[in-house]
């Protein structure tokens, strides 16, 4: 396996991380080139992390990674947001899908210097206080889900296939889940999941 | 992955001098030292599997203002390169006027990777062959030139049947293409020195003896826009794939009708799965022009479309299939109400 493009600090220790550190801990915040535009990266040495700022569930996050990081990189490894699923990687699965601004795309194709200045809602963003998403609520209404692995991306993508209009039928909505495979085959519950929530949300 | 530099175009004229100021050294568009992103679905993907290896990425995303225009008029239609996959197949006009070309596009991949995938981006994605994706093969004749090719005595269920040489039979594994090029599109081309137009049958080449040249752009170029004479509102796609959906065509048609009076005065045919480019079937269409319609002729017409057709060991089964997939194709076009 090549590397997986995040240049984690020396020091760095997957238990504590999974212990519930501050994740925001992990990444030093040295403002190099705070005077640049940082818009325009040119010219910049590969081998040097750059700035960039991601808006991640309402909230700005400014970080130095490598170039190479994709979002689903700087969301679990940089941003301790760890909902975001890693299946693929190669854009195949759909576990690791967000919304960035009102589209759904694979995180895990989507550099983060290209998705600066964007809004990106992962599922930790979905539920509001302590009321949980219709499409999480629907979710667990129905059992849709066995291992749970698939089940952010399928959330993700259920949230917008509704939004799409694409929730009419079941045959609408097998079509325009495709992109996200359960492995376990829970297909029949997460289409009955979706056929639950979509008129919640779509009264909005 | 390796490392890059990142680099954001804030202009065409930007975009175009960094792609072009990093060839230099005449090396095919892909394995240009800079490389365009924009939906990222194919060159991030093959660049985690070390495939592609720019040094350089230009985001061109910033053109999208300019360039994602979606125009259909009266006497054709112009679509932006950077319009995105979903919002093509989505708009009401290309559905009602073009349905070929909101097939193709709706066919084709995941809501995901469509609401990403740009149409510039769409016909530059490269084969699917597994051997060409799998670095640990060193023979690959589109990777590695004069190093052979892995597929033709390998797992080739999946590989052409139609465009092939002794170098290599990859196929071309995109459907929107096949649309474009049965409906005479042109594609607009935009380099340092301008912007220019040519046949979009002419931006693909088939392998031959230089399996790595896939298309006729050069480093420096980018597709800025596509251009589609006419409207077709007697138009399918259909694709025959191992799963009902999200998945690459084993066997793709994409047909276009012009029936007057019951007779075909205009006819189109194109396939997709089954060859190395996007390939027209012009024998098929000559068998069609100035007859009326029966099943017996879109079977002929099937015929003529794979009559040079040349299957291997596991991709036989290609031809007898595509051949049905043109016939059926055919016959849903003729029968569309109009």
């Amino acid at each position: 396996m090549s590397d997986h493009s995040s240049s984690r600090p020396s020091g760095f220790d997957r238990r504590a991380f999974m212990a519930g550190a501050a994740g925001s801990a992990l990444v030093p915040m040295t403002v190099r080139g705070a005077t640049q535009d940082a818009r325009v990266p040119a010219a910049q040495d590969p081998a040097l992390p750059v700035d960039v700022t991601l808006r991640v569930n309402g909230r700005d996050k400014r970080l130095q990674l490598d170039a190479r990081t994709t979002v689903l990189d700087a969301l679990r490894e940089h941003m301790g947001l760890t909902g975001s699923k890693k299946g693929c990687d190669h854009g195949q699965c759909g576990a690791c899908t967000v919304l960035i601004g009102d589209r759904r795309v694979v995180s895990c194709l989507t550099l983060a210097l290209a998705a600066e200045g964007q809004e990106i809602t992962t599922i930790e963003g979905l539920a509001t206080d302590d009321r949980l998403h219709p499409m999480q609520q629907a979710f667990i209404d129905n059992d849709a889900f066995q291992c749970g692995y698939c089940t952010p991306g399928q959330i993700m993508s259920a949230v917008a296939c509704v939004k799409e209009g694409r929730a009419g039928s079941e045959a609408d909505i097998r079509e325009y889940m495709s992109g996200n495979i359960c492995r376990c085959a829970a297909y029949p519950n997460i289409v009955a999941a979706v056929k639950q929530a979509a008129p919640e949300i779509m009264k909005g | 992955m390796r490392p890059f530099q990142y680099q954001r175009a804030s202009d065409a004229s930007a975009a175009v001098q960094a792609l072009g100021a990093a060839a230099g050294n005449n090396s095919p568009l892909t394995q240009a030292t800079a490389q365009p992103l924009a939906g990222g679905t194919t060159l991030i993907d093959l660049m985690k599997l070390d495939v592609m290896r720019p040094a350089a990425i230009v985001d061109i995303n910033p053109l999208a203002q300019g360039w994602s225009a979606i125009e259909p008029g009266s006497d054709g239609l112009r679509l932006g390169a950077l319009a995105r996959m979903s919002d093509v197949a989505a708009h009401d006009e290309i559905q009602r006027f073009y349905p070929v070309i909101a097939n193709s596009l709706k066919l084709a991949a995941s809501a995901q990777l469509r609401n990403m995938a740009t149409l510039g981006g769409n016909v530059m994605q490269r084969t699917r062959c597994s051997y060409f994706r799998d670095v640990s093969h060193d023979n690959c004749n589109k990777r590695h030139p004069g190093s052979g090719c892995a597929a033709m005595e390998g797992v080739n269920r999946m590989h052409a049947v139609l465009g092939t040489s002794d170098q290599c039979i990859a196929t071309y594994p995109g459907d929107f293409a096949q649309a474009l090029i049965a409906l005479d599109a042109t594609v607009e081309i935009t380099g340092r020195s301008g912007i220019r137009s040519m046949p979009f049958a002419d931006l693909h080449k088939a392998p031959g003896n230089s399996p790595d040249i896939e298309t006729t752009l050069q480093p420096g170029e980018l597709i800025s826009a596509f251009a589609v004479p006419g409207r077709w509102p007697r138009s399918v796609y259909l694709k025959a794939r191992d799963r009902q959906s999200y998945e690459f065509a084993l066997s793709s048609a994409a047909i276009a009708l012009d029936v007057q009076d019951g007779v075909i005065r205009d006819a189109r045919v194109a396939l997709g799965g089954v060859a190395t480019v996007p390939w027209r079937a012009h024998d098929a269409e000559a068998l069609l022009k100035g007859q009326k319609f029966n099943d017996d002729m879109a079977e002929r017409a099937a015929d003529a479309a794979f009559a040079g057709a040349v299957g291997r060991r596991h991709n036989s089964f290609k031809i007898a299939l595509g051949k049905r997939v043109v016939a059926r194709a055919l016959q849903q076009a003729a029968m569309m109400e109009i």
